[in-house]
Formats: C-alpha cells, structure tokens, sequence
C-alpha cells in the first residue's frame, strides 16, 4: 500500500463487491466517454531533495513584501512583526488550539481569547468584543446583519469609500437574507464620504450605516457628528477602523458608534497573500445578546478561583437557529492569539508610535509628491483638505493616516510593472475598483519603509 | 400556584384582563421549569401583535424560550424593570414580574384562553 493512497487494491475488490460493480469505471458511466480525460499527464515523482529545489525556484520568483520595499496596501498591510510574537504563538499549547470545542479544558486560550477581547474594547472604545471573526469583511457582514435583527429594518447604507471587497462581501450576505445595501458616494473633491448623501439617503428603513474611520482611499474622515446624526433616525452606527491607526485616532465608541469592526491583519499577522486575515467586531454593552460567534467571560470556579467560560451560550445560534442573526459558531483563534501577544509586547506606547512611524513616513512622501518631487504626479482629493482644523484635534494631526491616492501621468499598472524590476511593489491601480480613478495609484507607506526606500523611490518615478 | 383569577395560554403565558388591558407574563410552572431567568428581550411599545404571535424572548441559565401573546393587540407598556433584574420573573411571576401590557383589540379572546382549572390540570400532565 502506497503512504498517499488509503486503499488496497482488495479493499477496492471489496467495496465494488458490495455495493454490486465490476470495476471503479462503471460508476462513472453516466460521463460521456468523450467528455471523459484520458491519459493524465503530469510529471514522473522527484524526490523530496528535487521538490524543494523546485518549490524554491519557483517562489524565487515572486517578489516578497520581505525581500522588496512594498507600497503596496489596500487592505493588507506589510507592518513589522516582532521575532517574539512568532516564537509565543508558536508554542504548542496554542499552534495546536482551534477554536475551542471543548472550551472549559483549555484554560490557557480562553485566557488568551478574553485578553483579545479586552483589547479590542480597549482599541475601539465600546464595551464588548467577540472572541473574532474570519475577516474585516464578513465583520462588517455581521455587523449589517445584527442591525437588520435589532431595528427590524431592511436596509444598510456603507460608504463606498469603504473596502471594495468589504462591500462584495456584505452585499452577498444582504442578498441571502433578501436585505437591501445601499451605498453612499464619496465627494470627488475630497475623497471621503458625502455626508450631504448621506442624510438624503436617511430615511426610516435604515437599519445601519457603515462609515469609514480611515477610508479605502486613506484618507480619515471626520466623523465627530456622524454617529449622532445616524442614531437620531433609529439606526445603529457602524465604523470600519484600522487597528493601527487606533494608537493616534480617536476610537469609534468614543465617537458614538454603536458598533465597530476592522481587519485585524496589522496586528502581527503576517500579509500570506492575502489571509486568513482576523476580523475583529465590538459593540454597546446592550447589543451584546446580538453578537455573533463565541464571547469568552471571566467568572470563578467553585473553589473561588478566577477562571474562563464561554459565555452567553444559550443563544440563538445553539438553539434557535431560526431566529438567530448569524449561524456563524467559529472564530480565528491563532490570528486572535497573534494580534494579543503582538499588542501586548508592543503596550499603548508602542502602538502610538507604530501609528505615528505610519502616519510621519506616509506624509513624507506624500509631501514630497506634493513639493513636484516626480513631475507629472499630483495628489489626488487635495482640495477641502480639513488641515487646519485636524492640526488642532490633538489625536488626528494629518487628514491621511497610512495611505493616499496619487494621480499619475500614465497607467500605473505598467508603472507597477517597471518598479518590480527595481525590487519595490507598487501601489494599487484604483480604476480596478473605482472605474472614474483612471490612472489613480493608491500607495501605502508603513513603519518598515526607511527613509532611504521613500527617497529611492521617488527618484524610480522621475 | 395557579391563581382563580387569571387565563392561561397552553405555552404558559397568564393574562389579566383590566377593561380593555391586559397584562401579561409566564406562570409559576413556566419559571420553575425555565430555572434562573438571565435576560428578557421585550418587545418595542407600540407594537401590533396577532394572538399567539412570539414578541419577545426568555433566557435562562438553561434555556431560551419564545413569549407568545395571548391575545391581539397593541404593546401600551413593557415591564422595564425586567432589563436590570430578570430575576423577578422567579420571584414574583404574577406580579412584579408581569412582562407586558396589551391594549386588546379582541377582547372575545380571552374567553377562548384556559381557565385556572385547565391550566392546572395541563401542567399536571
């Protein structure tokens, strides 16, 4: 018997035996035998020595965030990742956990699920946090259907400066539940959310609208009188956020929302083209009976002593599934548990400083686009820029945190394609996404980029 | 534990009819049965309810279960206290612990409902 292959040939003999078929081909019959493959050809084995030479070559290829000084974002960010978050998360007693089914015996990951929690209370502001969702998207899914459950309404207005991805997915989880999403245009002048639009678009069946804190284009919005406004018509306030950007900006609760959600990535998860990312889901303490997945509590055993339960348990989605606002009984255990250890070496301190090292380098750049470092380059949504007013808002010194949108002379997806030569990936081709943002480059700069790769770069696009 | 005075519907509900209003909550069988109440979900005032239709919910320490509506009409008031201490439908299910108040708009319903002695006789079974 082969190690890949389960069955011996009597075990085959047998089976065909039983349920009465002469060979594994006749089960097959129903195929026509032209729509059939026949003579599959592929590769002889190589052995393991030979497959990691070729594996290697192959990723040789690809241009790693590691290895090039990546501009690249838009929803995934290259942010640095300590060596000893790897090394903690890597220990057995958590590589091996998943979400916890018999969760009372694992004392140490519900231990470790309640300090995720608190963190994102403490990042967001509001009250109560989930144990995590599978990703900012389906986070902010979630979060639309909750507000559909608790008003009883029908629709859902997000920005459409909100992720792209983001709004696909909500979109397709509205169309199951027969809701209706709407979404709400952003100003061309300045890139963010119309709130003019926003309030025409306010009527009496709005279950929820979805803001962005720092919008899909980078820019952070003013949302001191959104979540007002939204309550005042009987719906719930959602806001997107970048956990990163939380070290300076004011978190969502403080601003009033009922309700926050983000991709949780940047917090010491690596980029892995593209996921499992971790989405993260707080609320008011009263919609906490609507919160979907697992809530770990803290309470104490018999003997007095403090221990961990999952808790809430007899909810909707155990025994009332038809009622329930969301079926959803999993979590991203190992992502949750990265995001905590890499928030608990790094302190309040030591985000505040991430976010800044972000926030300075990107406007470094941005500064010097804007100064005509690369002629035929200019910032897009400059206009109506609130630079004034947020030099005095203490926590948010510049309208753009991380990212921003740059008008370039020509196609950026050739100018992608040229810049890859040079070891740098560029940023994100907007018009794939924003069809109008022709020859729009939305670019990123993180912690990781020093000032040389910044300056490097700028001379790449003269 | 079956006051005379009140009706009964078969999924533990009583009613107390005052003119036109009728207040309502779970029995003393149905608190029993349920154990530690934790949480009420109650319904928004104002709201129209069919006979029989579920408005709110009921959770205990063991279980969740649907509070159906003896009888139609309209949500006049929900017993707020409920939010705070849901403990009170243990303690006193027929009256600190009534759940809602409904203004009847067939009040002929009532007599459709059970009396003490069916009731009795129901959670006997």
């Amino acid at each position: 018997m082969n190690t890949y292959s389960p069955l011996t040939d009597q075990d085959k003999k047998e089976m065909l035996a039983t349920i009465g078929a002469s060979s594994v081909d006749e089960l097959f019959s129903d195929i026509p035998k032209e729509k059939r493959l026949t003579g599959l050809n592929v590769p002889a084995p190589i052995s393991e020595i030979e497959l990691e030479k070729e594996m290697t070559a192959l990723a040789a290829k690809n241009l790693s965030a590691k290895n090039a000084a990546c501009f690249l974002g838009a929803g995934s960010y290259n942010h640095f990742i300590p060596a000893a978050v790897k090394h903690l998360v890597m220990r057995s007693e958590f590589y091996t956990a998943y979400t916890p089914y018999q969760p009372e015996i694992s004392q140490g990951m519900l231990q470790a699920i309640f300090e995720y929690q608190t963190y994102a209370c403490l990042l967001t502001g509001l009250d109560v946090s989930n144990a995590s969702l599978y990703d900012g998207a389906t986070a902010l899914a979630e979060a639309a259907s909750i507000a559909y459950h608790k008003t009883g309404r029908n629709k859902i207005l997000v920005s459409s400066v909100v992720h792209p991805e983001w709004r696909a997915v909500l979109k397709t989880y509205a169309k199951a539940m027969d809701k209706i999403v709407e979404e709400i245009p952003y100003d061309p002048a300045t890139g963010t959310t119309s709130l003019s639009a926003l309030k025409n678009a306010l009527k009496d069946d709005v279950a929820a609208v979805a803001l962005p804190q720092v919008n899909f284009f980078g820019i952070i919005e003013d949302l001191s009188a959104a979540a007002e406004t939204i309550k005042k018509n009987g719906s719930l306030a959602i806001a997107t956020f970048d956990p990163i950007s939380l070290g300076l900006l004011t978190p969502p609760g403080e601003l009033g929302f009922d309700l926050a959600v983000g991709e949780g990535q940047s917090l010491g998860n690596a980029m892995n083209l593209g996921g499992p990312g971790l989405g993260m889901i707080a609320a008011k303490k009263e919609l906490v009976r609507f919160l979907p997945g697992r809530i770990v509590g803290q309470t104490v055993d018999h003997h007095g002593k403090r221990c961990f339960v999952l808790t809430l348990q007899a909810r909707e989605q155990h025994i009332r599934r038809e009622k329930a606002s969301s079926n959803i009984c999993s979590n991203e255990a190992l992502c949750a548990l990265t995001a905590t250890v890499y928030l608990s070496l790094l302190g309040k301190n030591g985000l505040k400083k991430v976010a800044e090292l972000c926030l300075n380098k990107a406007n470094y750049l941005r500064e010097k686009l804007a100064a005509g470092a690369a002629p035929g380059f200019a910032l897009a949504f400059a206009k109506g820029e609130p630079l004034a007013r947020a030099a005095h808002a203490a926590r948010a010194p510049s309208p753009i945190f991380k990212e921003f949108v740059v008008k370039c002379p020509a196609s950026p997806v050739a100018l992608n394609k040229k810049l890859a030569e040079k070891n740098i990936i560029g940023g994100l081709a907007l018009e794939r996404y924003y069809p109008e943002l022709k020859n729009h480059w939305l670019l990123c700069v993180t912690e990781v980029l020093g000032k040389r790769d910044l300056d490097y770069f700028l001379g790449l696009l003269r | 534990m079956v006051p005379e005075n009140l009706r009964y519907s078969k999924e533990h509900e009583w009613v107390k009819t005052d003119g036109n209003i009728a207040t309502i909550g779970i029995t003393h069988f149905a608190q029993d049965q349920l154990g530690d109440v934790v949480y009420v979900e109650l319904p928004k005032v104002g709201a129209t309810l069919t006979a029989m239709q579920d408005f709110g919910v009921v959770e205990s320490v063991k279980t969740v279960s649907t509070l159906y509506c003896p009888v139609s009409g309209k949500v006049t008031e929900v017993n707020s206290t409920l939010e705070g201490s849901p403990e009170t439908i243990n303690s006193e299910p027929y009256a600190a612990g009534w759940i809602i108040k409904v203004e009847m708009s067939h009040p002929a319903e009532v007599n459709g409902l059970l009396d003490a002695k069916q009731y009795a006789d129901l959670i006997k079974k």
